[in-house]
């Protein structure tokens, strides 16, 4: 891969290599008496071992000037690499956080292993670290097909993608740290958040500057969701996680945004981390592979249209529906019920044009569990998006909000349609990169489909009943007009589906495991595919749509 | 028409991202920037403070331990909350909060009403094998809080900090939070003298 760059670009590389080791030596110096100190080591040691990766082809042969008239594929198997391995990490960390819950013992006595800290390795693990790398790799994939170009720098989709996993480790090793800012979603501190912030914008200068050489004379819709997910992503990172740290040795800060404040722009940043990182970079997968899967062009342009200035419009207003009857001004409140009611419109819009894309090709749905799994990804976003609406509704929420409800409902929506679109268009994407006939085994994919079926349901209604049955117990009376539960009543009558829950994502991890198996002996053993006409740049690919 | 003034936009990498920039603005804009010139924002209240530097220890060791996850600290306007929990949450009381902790998920119950209510001795007991003194509960257990030593030397950087954002410590305070710390710490020493 290394061998693919000019020397020029193996140099650059050093360089950039060694400024950020630096920032690392800077870091374990200043920060020796702290955690950062530690975070300066895993920089110093990342780079290091880059360093090694590079200089063992520095002075392998230059390439062939005929790279730059193909697709720059290699970052975008790195991607999917790193993207299944960190699926397999974080969902492996959130069955053992759900098993915590039903015996809390499992935390072994120790401080990194506390159900506190165990639980943002899990969602950083798995929106950030598998959701995200897969965001980068699909969205380097889709921009190069969709304007039949390839991507505008040599050195920059690697700086991307690694600076990017960078990012997520400094993160994750963080909260078994105790390095948190204690902001969901949001937990990583200053320095890694400053830090993405450098790779984000690179991203952006890439992916425009990619557009811009296209050779086709309009952008794809699914480039307008990936140009969404990367901008406002930025917008949202930048404005929650402003903060003022307490020394530049200490891994602690203080965030500029004080009390109710703090409230309105968290869940502004937290509602939307939804909508842009998991909603619109995924739609941007979904309304490419779908069509190319299926063979079918987009249902509908205009319902394209629809939905995309709708979600991006409307679900910035929406974060506000966390914070009903709390210390929020209640007009503040009102408007975020109001637009999430509204988001119905778009969101259903988007569904509703991947499900009847798939018109005429409902047999391909019944033998392909790769199709399958981004038909079921649609439904499933169909059905979340419609219960994120009605929870969004005041006197609703007055029963979900703090539940397991609410859990649910988050996994609903990041089981059954972030990873299944996800698994989806690696399944469609691994035997094309490595340029395979088709995936090592139908059946194992067929077994991971209803793997994740089945512990997406079991997780969800376990959840479904539990939250309920605890906003309900919470706000029982006796008819003497007391409270009829005390909060441990209402906790003991959740054990039996923490376990549950605990046992519908052991079933998701098995699936993913097997995926990463069946792509492991595809890229190892799957007969190998001729050279199709859609592998190079200048000859028109099979663009869907339009 | 609609769709050919999109067909325009979408040949504009840029015009395209100013679009997006634009649409997606608005609704953080006109939710946000009025909490800080609306006066009924937040309350006014006589009797409210600033942590201690003890206190603020301890928050951040909540802060540390992810404690978010499974407590809130608002108490909603609902009738049970208030009867279970006490009088409802209002803005003022969290308005030195960096970061609010109003939390999203009750694993465990609010804590917000908390302070006071158990002793330390509860306390320390429950922080050591929560199932000792609840015998349902699935909180971890937090052992190693007791063999771990509180930094304070730091102390005087974490007011400055918090200073800097407005939040009204005192030169004084600053200066002196060391002793502060363990003064309120240990009332029946020296340092508390002050």
């Amino acid at each position: 891969m290394v061998a693919q760059l000019t020397s020029g670009e193996r140099r650059l590389a050093i360089v950039i290599l060694v400024l950020v080791a630096m920032a690392g030596v800077a870091m374990a110096v200043a920060g020796r008496a702290d955690p950062m100190g530690v975070h300066g080591l895993i920089v110093i040691v990342c780079c290091v071992g880059l360093i090694y990766v590079v200089l063992e082809a520095f002075y392998a042969p230059e390439p062939s000037p005929e790279r730059l008239d193909r697709y720059y594929d290699d970052p975008i198997k790195v991607g999917i690499v790193l993207s299944m391995a960190w699926a397999v990490f974080g969902m492996f960390m959130g069955v053992w956080v759900a098993a915590q819950l039903a015996w809390p013992d499992l935390a072994f006595d120790a401080a990194w292993s506390s159900f506190g800290r165990l639980r943002p390795t899990h969602t950083s693990g798995v929106i950030f670290g598998f959701g995200g790398n897969g965001l980068i790799a699909a969205s380097f994939h889709v921009v190069q097909r969709t304007s039949r170009a390839r991507l505008a720098g040599q050195v920059s989709p690697w700086f991307v993608l690694l600076g990017y996993n960078l990012f997520c480790v400094l993160a994750v090793s963080g909260y078994l740290l105790g390095v948190t800012q204690s902001k969901e979603y949001a937990e990583a501190e200053w320095y890694a958040d400053a830090w993405l912030v450098i790779v984000w914008v690179t991203y952006f200068v890439l992916y425009v500057a990619t557009i811009a050489r296209r050779k086709e004379p309009h952008i794809y819709v699914a480039n307008w969701y990936f140009m969404a997910f990367i901008l406002v992503v930025a917008i949202l990172h930048i404005v929650n996680n402003l903060a003022v740290p307490v020394s530049w040795g200490h891994a602690k800060s203080y965030t500029i945004w004080p009390g109710v404040q703090d409230a309105m722009v968290q869940w502004w940043y937290g509602h939307n981390a939804v909508a842009f990182f998991l909603t619109a970079g995924f739609l941007g997968m979904l309304y490419y592979y779908l069509p190319v899967r299926a063979q079918r062009p987009i249902f509908s342009y205009r319902l394209s249209i629809l939905s995309f200035w709708g979600i991006t419009f409307f679900y910035m207003w929406a974060g506000s529906h966390h914070l009903h009857y709390t210390a929020l001004p209640h007009w503040v409140q009102t408007l975020g019920m109001t637009f999430s009611v509204m988001l119905l419109v778009p969101s259903w819009a988007s569904a509703g044009n991947a499900l009847l894309t798939l018109n005429g090709a409902w047999h391909r749905v019944r033998d392909d569990a790769t199709l399958r799994f981004m038909m079921a990804a649609a439904v499933f976003y169909g059905l979340s998006t419609f219960e994120g609406s009605f929870m969004a509704i005041r006197p609703v929420n007055s029963l979900s909000h703090y539940t397991d409800w609410t859990v649910g409902h988050v996994h609903a929506g990041a089981l059954g349609w972030v990873a299944l679109i996800t698994f989806g268009s690696f399944y469609t994407l691994v035997p094309a990169l490595w340029k395979r006939e088709r995936m090592y085994s139908a059946a194992l994919v067929e077994v991971h489909f209803w793997l994740a079926i089945a512990g997406t349901l079991i997780y969800a209604f376990a959840m479904w009943n539990s939250g309920i049955i605890q906003g309900l117990m919470w706000r029982t009376y006796t008819e003497e007009g007391a409270l009829a539960y005390s909060f441990v009543d209402s906790l003991v009558a959740m054990y039996p589906y923490y376990i549950a829950r605990a046992f519908g994502g052991l079933l998701f991890l098995l699936g993913t495991v097997v995926g990463c198996y069946n792509m492991w002996m595809t890229v190892r053993a799957a007969p190998l595919a001729a050279v199709r006409a859609s592998d190079v740049p200048v000859v028109p690919a099979a663009v869907p749509g339009e | 028409m609609p769709e050919f003034f999109h067909r325009k936009i979408e040949r504009s990498a840029i015009g395209f991202a100013i679009a997006i920039i634009a649409a997606a603005s608005v609704g953080g804009i006109v939710e946000i920037a009025p909490l800080f010139t609306i006066d009924e924002t937040v309350e006014q209240a006589a009797d409210m403070r600033v942590y201690t530097p003890l206190e603020l220890a301890g928050r951040n060791i909540y802060v540390r331990e992810g404690c978010y996850a499974c407590h809130s600290q608002m108490i909603r306007t609902l009738r049970d909350e208030v009867e279970r929990y006490g009088p409802y949450s209002l803005a003022v009381e969290s308005q030195y909060d960096r970061p609010m902790l109003w939390g999203s998920k009750r694993t465990g119950p609010d804590l917000a009403r908390i302070g006071g209510k158990y002793s330390d001795f509860w306390h320390v007991a429950h922080l050591t094998n929560p199932r000792d003194v609840v015998p349902e509960s699935n909180m971890p257990a937090y052992r190693w809080l007791a063999r771990t030593a509180l930094k304070v030397d730091d102390l005087p950087l974490h007011l400055a900090a918090q200073r800097a954002l407005g939040v009204p410590y005192t030169e004084e305070m600053v200066e002196n939070a060391v002793r502060d710390a363990y003064g309120q710490a240990t009332p029946d020493t020296g340092f508390a003298a002050g």
